[in-house]
């Protein structure tokens, strides 16, 4: 069932805007990615994000890691080798016997943002994009938030303490600008536009590729119905969401927070009733 | 493309999704690759085999565009029966010189024309042809039926006959299905209704037979129709901003401004002579107005001081007396011949091949200038280099006095940036250069004002050149604007600023200081700075910056009309002949006399411009054709052969000749050459290695190893092999290797990926690894540097080096240091033979297989 912690929504309002303009979104297109790492770099030059460290992973191309503190955009690379070479009899089949997946990963602003809804001081809060931001001036460095996201983006600084993440940039969309990331993508991977008018782009985008015979092409993130209500940054994906390093069924870790509170409430009142009934008891 | 040039991909990913088929040909798999509907690996330095089997393709097929080869070509002119093909002489054309190894290509040439042949033709001479088409007479005898078994049609015909679908796939290790795909791709898209762009990065070039592997992409695109038209042509994609630039105002040895010739010491001792060699008085084309440009670029030097007395100053200009491309000049250091030295934003310790030799070189110097945004290596070397640890160069007892001079960059001035289709983008300052980092321009301009400060009382000959220099840029900061202006030249007589070239006058009544930029001043404005957006003007967009020449965006644009003026199609109008207002008109600028007709033909004695004909497409060429056969101007041969790259591990499976028998090869113990088959002891050095670029790195990374931001995406120095040769060696992955050549060994982690794989060649499993060349000591990051394997083995026509493959070997674990790593690698060039007294033999024909 729906409720402001669960289902689908429409986030800023619901967070109490009036007026609020047009849920923005990002929705990257992993199909075009060339893997330029164009985003990584200018969201750190935009941000002032530190550098993460001059680690050579081996993992491909990516010597990243993955999403953190101080890195907000994250390139993945994923080299396919060639499957079993048997002939499956399938005459006419034009599919390449290796593929080198490429996808820049970032915050998805998610309808219902555990990280947000668990932040006891306030520092993270929902803007009128419906973006989730988190104010480094209010921060304490709990970590709460670290353990409530889903997808594992937000991450406290070492040394410093604080959570920090991607803010879709937003001291440039208030201006009308686009976000660094999606400004500097060379082949309009990463596409930053109205959360409604993107997710029918990819809807589109996602029936061309099927008819083009690339039928592993699908969408994540997109469905106001998955158990984050529909993440604010969607992915094409031309892969399981698992082969990209993303949780395939991601739940907003508060969605039974209601539940659960109904249960500790009644757990409270049935403690008290026992301790009654024991008091009661000793009278008798 | 993907991987070096990102911003340019976006259009190859937007025509993608208007459903072009994409095909990626490349030693190994890249970011391209994967972006590509169909990938195909293919042996390093095959490309002319590969390139030729396409045009063997066309050719059996008759897929060219015969109405366009036969009128724009010189496919039916009939070549001389002197000349024997590299079929005939077992990979040799006629006239081949063992002794010098070089060519008289007097039997290369038409049928009935006398050649007078210099002997010995220097290096780099063809370079002076770049846009001059090389001089031939007008009227040579044509089969137009394309029967005659001596036309051109037929040489390159039987020429490629043998490169055959089977030799490309056991040359090139391409599978026979993926090359015909590739050969039906560009076919089917070439012709009337549609065009093919072929477009390289320019690692294509750095080869032993670079020039002949553009020239076989050149051959397609005629044969193809895809010349002068739109969404055609050969495209470079630059390896840094503004190289075009580079060459058209240039900084190579052998030219000056605009393609006119540096003079040669013996050849042009006078103003005369050097004019006559550019214009060839009593031909046809454009050149015959030579005089014009070479007179006004002196005015522009030399100001007032240039009269027709002093023959414009002429004696003031530099001679050249051989070769002194890049590579010379390095092992000229190294001999001490050169005594001082530029650098600016160049990083040779790292960025050039065979980089002990350059960094030897450049410890033999009294003075070095280094002129970057970094302490580069090349400023470093005497302290931080490699020899620095073997102790070859001692700190303390380097000779070398360094300046170093901050530089500011391209966001820290303005100027103009000159891009591959020769198109001229003005951009802004935006912040000021931080600390005492200066711009090229203030840092010349004060140099020149300096020397001549010095110079001032001077009465020595040598002097008067510099005395005599125009210098007026403006006060303590010049103006970039005046300069593009001085480029751009004067009517001297009213002081306005020259339109076009065509105004320019012999008389010394006119300047300009780069004849083929004339007009981007047009009017008094600053063409080059003219943003008008796409959405405003036509498709060709020609209010957008300035292209040279006349602001023509594409070419020879004359041959996108048919030989009567009439477009191909509607579909590819471009340029057409308006037979009312009697001109030319289209959507480009027309690459022709505007109101010449196409059924123009000169008359016997008309030379010059007025022997060029209405249907003489290619109106630099000294036949008005594009030419399938070169009867002269190259040094290497008529047309592309398959030869091996200097080092190969096989033999040439076409022909006893193994490599290109003119390459340019110092043969010195200081640049030894790996041995390559017919030579024994190739099996010592048994894999092939390329190197490119990383889209996270700049060059030799003066740009990008002191970024944090770029640094940290590739923090080290590594090498990618495939799993079959981490296992044939014992490599595992991350773990550390080195490679060695007979020039160094380096040391890089290892990254096992089936993006490498081993290709069948000849009966043979080959293997390829690759390298990136981004690293040296200095920065954030540091590492080895892959140009320190590389040997100087040069292209002949343009001295551009072989760096794109070589063979190597690899071992696991790191290399050895100190005087370790001499021993080490003196001791691989035992084992290969590579001993004092020995030399790589040169021709090979004739040789049994070694």
């Amino acid at each position: 069932m729906a409720n402001s912690l669960y289902g689908p929504l429409d986030p800023a309002p619901d967070a109490g805007y009036v007026d609020a303009p047009p849920r923005m979104g990002f929705f990257t297109d992993t199909s075009v990615c060339i893997g330029c790492k164009a985003c990584e770099v200018a969201c750190k030059e935009w941000n002032a994000v530190p550098d993460d460290g001059f680690d050579l992973l081996g993992q491909s191309y990516d010597n990243t890691g993955g999403l953190s503190a101080n890195s907000w955009r994250h390139v993945a690379f994923i080299e396919q080798p060639r499957p079993d070479p048997v002939f499956l009899g399938m005459p006419g089949q034009d599919k390449p016997d290796f593929r080198w997946l490429m996808m820049s990963n970032v915050c998805k602003h998610c309808t219902h943002a555990g990280c947000l809804d668990v932040c006891p001081t306030g520092a993270l809060f929902r803007t009128e994009f419906g973006t989730v931001v988190v104010q480094e001036d209010v921060c304490n460095g709990c970590g709460y938030c670290v353990a409530a996201c889903p997808y594992g983006v937000i991450d406290r600084r070492e040394g410093d303490g604080r959570a920090w993440k991607c803010t879709m940039c937003y001291d440039r969309i208030g201006d009308g600008l686009t976000p660094a990331c999606a400004q500097a993508c060379p082949t309009e991977s990463i596409q930053y536009g109205e959360l409604d008018v993107l997710r029918e782009a990819a809807a589109e985008r996602v029936a061309k590729l099927h008819a083009e015979g690339v039928e592993s092409a699908r969408l994540y993130g997109h469905s106001e119905e998955d158990g984050v209500g529909g993440d604010g940054a969607f992915f094409l994906l031309l892969d399981e969401p698992e082969v990209y390093g993303l949780p395939p069924d991601p739940v907003v870790t508060t969605k039974d927070l209601p539940d659960m509170w109904k249960r500790a409430g009644l757990a409270a009142l049935t403690m008290a009733a026992s301790v009654a009934v024991a008091f009661l008891g000793r009278r008798r | 493309m993907a991987e070096a040039h990102p911003v340019g991909f976006q259009w190859v990913v937007e025509a993608k999704n208007r459903g072009a088929k994409v095909i990626h040909v490349d030693p190994r798999f890249t970011r391209t690759s994967a972006l590509a509907h169909t990938y195909v690996p293919v042996r390093a330095g095959t490309d002319i085999a590969f390139l030729g089997g396409v045009i063997n393709y066309i050719l059996s097929n008759e897929k060219d565009f015969r109405e366009y080869v036969l009128a724009y070509t010189n496919a039916s002119t009939i070549v001389s029966e002197d000349f024997r093909d590299t079929e005939d002489l077992d990979g040799l054309f006629s006239g081949y010189d063992p002794e010098t190894n070089t060519y008289n290509s007097d039997s290369w040439t038409y049928d009935g024309v006398e050649q007078h042949h210099e002997p010995h033709p220097d290096t780099a001479e063809p370079m002076r042809h770049e846009s001059h088409g090389a001089p031939v007479p007008k009227d040579t005898p044509k089969d137009p039926t394309l029967q005659h078994p001596r036309c051109v049609y037929q040489v390159l015909k039987r020429h490629y006959a043998r490169y055959t679908p089977e030799v490309v796939e056991r040359l090139c290790g391409v599978p026979r299905q993926a090359f015909l795909e590739v050969c039906e791709a560009w076919t089917a898209n070439s012709g009337r209704e549609r065009t093919t762009a072929l477009v390289y990065s320019v690692g294509w070039t750095q080869h032993s037979v670079g020039v002949q592997y553009i020239r076989t992409g050149a051959i397609i695109q005629l044969l193809l129709g895809n010349m002068g038209r739109p969404g055609g042509g050969v495209l470079a994609l630059r390896g840094h901003a503004s190289i075009q630039g580079s060459t058209d105002i240039p900084t190579l040895f052998n030219l000056l401004p605009g393609y006119l010739p540096m003079p040669n010491h013996e050849k042009h001792e006078t103003f005369r002579q050097w004019v006559d060699a550019i214009r060839h008085p009593g031909q046809k084309g454009f050149w015959s107005n030579a005089e014009s440009y070479a007179v006004s670029l002196l005015k522009a030097y030399f100001g007032a001081a240039a009269t027709e007395e002093n023959d414009w100053g002429y004696d003031w200009l530099p001679r050249v007396t051989g070769d002194h491309g890049t590579y010379r000049q390095a092992l000229d250091m190294i001999d001490g011949k050169i005594k001082g030295y530029f650098l600016l934003g160049q990083n040779p310790a790292v960025g050039s091949a065979h980089g002990r030799a350059q960094r030897l070189g450049m410890a033999n110097l009294d003075w070095l200038v280094v002129r970057d945004l970094y302490l580069i290596e090349s400023a470093t070397f005497w302290k931080g280099g490699p020899e620095a640890a073997t102790g070859e160069i001692v700190p303390e007892q380097c000779r070398t006095e360094v300046f170093f001079m901050p530089a500011a960059a391209h966001a820290e001035k303005e100027g103009t940036f000159t891009q591959t289709q020769r198109m001229l983008q003005w951009r802004e300052k935006a912040v000021e250069p931080p600390g005492d980092a200066r711009s090229e321009l203030w840092f010349f301009y004060h140099l020149g004002k300096r020397i001549r400060e010095r110079l001032a009382d001077s009465t020595l000959p040598r002097d008067q050149g510099i005395k005599n220099l125009t210098w007026e840029y403006g006060g303590e900061e010049p103006d970039a604007e005046l300069v593009l202006k001085e480029i751009n030249g004067y009517d001297l007589t009213t002081g306005k600023l020259l339109s076009t070239f065509n105004e320019m006058r012999p008389d010394g009544t006119t300047s300009g200081g780069c004849w083929i930029y004339t007009g981007v001043f047009k009017d008094g404005v600053n063409q080059a700075a003219r943003r008008k957006p796409g959405r405003e003007q036509n498709f060709v967009a020609p209010e957008w910056g300035w292209a040279w020449p006349a602001n023509r965006r594409t070419l020879y644009n004359r041959a996108s009309a048919d030989p009567e003026g009439n477009p191909w199609s509607q579909r590819k109008a471009y340029v057409w002949w308006d037979a009312e207002k009697g001109e030319w008109t289209g959507e480009d600028v027309p690459d022709f006399e505007k109101t010449k007709p196409p059924s123009y033909r000169p008359g016997p004695d008309d030379t010059g411009v007025a022997a060029i004909a209405g249907d003489d497409a290619f109106i630099m060429q000294g036949d008005g054709k594009g030419w399938l056969f070169a009867p002269s101007g190259l040094i290497d041969g008529p047309m592309p052969t398959h030869y091996e790259p200097a080092e190969s591990t096989i033999r040439n499976p076409l022909y006893g000749q193994q490599a290109n028998p003119t390459r340019k090869v110092y043969d010195r113990e200081d640049n030894p050459t790996n041995p390559s088959p017919p030579e024994r002891h190739s099996e010592v050095f048994p894999y092939v290695f390329s190197t490119s670029r990383l889209t996270e790195h700049h060059t030799a990374g003066g740009m990008s190893r002191q970024l944090a931001y770029l640094s940290e995406l590739q923090p080290e120095m590594f090498v990618e092999v495939s799993p079959a040769l981490a296992a044939e060696r014992g490599l595992t992955h991350l773990g550390w290797a080195h490679i060695v050549t007979a020039r160094a060994a380096i040391e890089a982690r290892v990254l096992v990926t089936e993006r490498l794989r081993p290709l069948r060649i000849d009966g043979r499993t080959i293997h390829q690894l690759w390298l990136p060349y981004h690293w040296g000591s200095e920065g954030l990051v540091t590492g080895d540097s892959a140009n320190d394997l590389i040997g100087i083995t040069l292209d002949p026509n343009v001295l551009i080096q072989e760096s794109k493959v070589g063979t190597c070997d690899i071992q696991p674990g790191r290399r050895p240091i100190g005087k370790a790593l001499l021993a080490y690698v003196e001791e691989y060039r035992r084992r290969a033979g590579l001993i004092p007294g020995h030399h790589t033999p040169i021709v090979t024909t004739g040789d049994a297989d070694g």
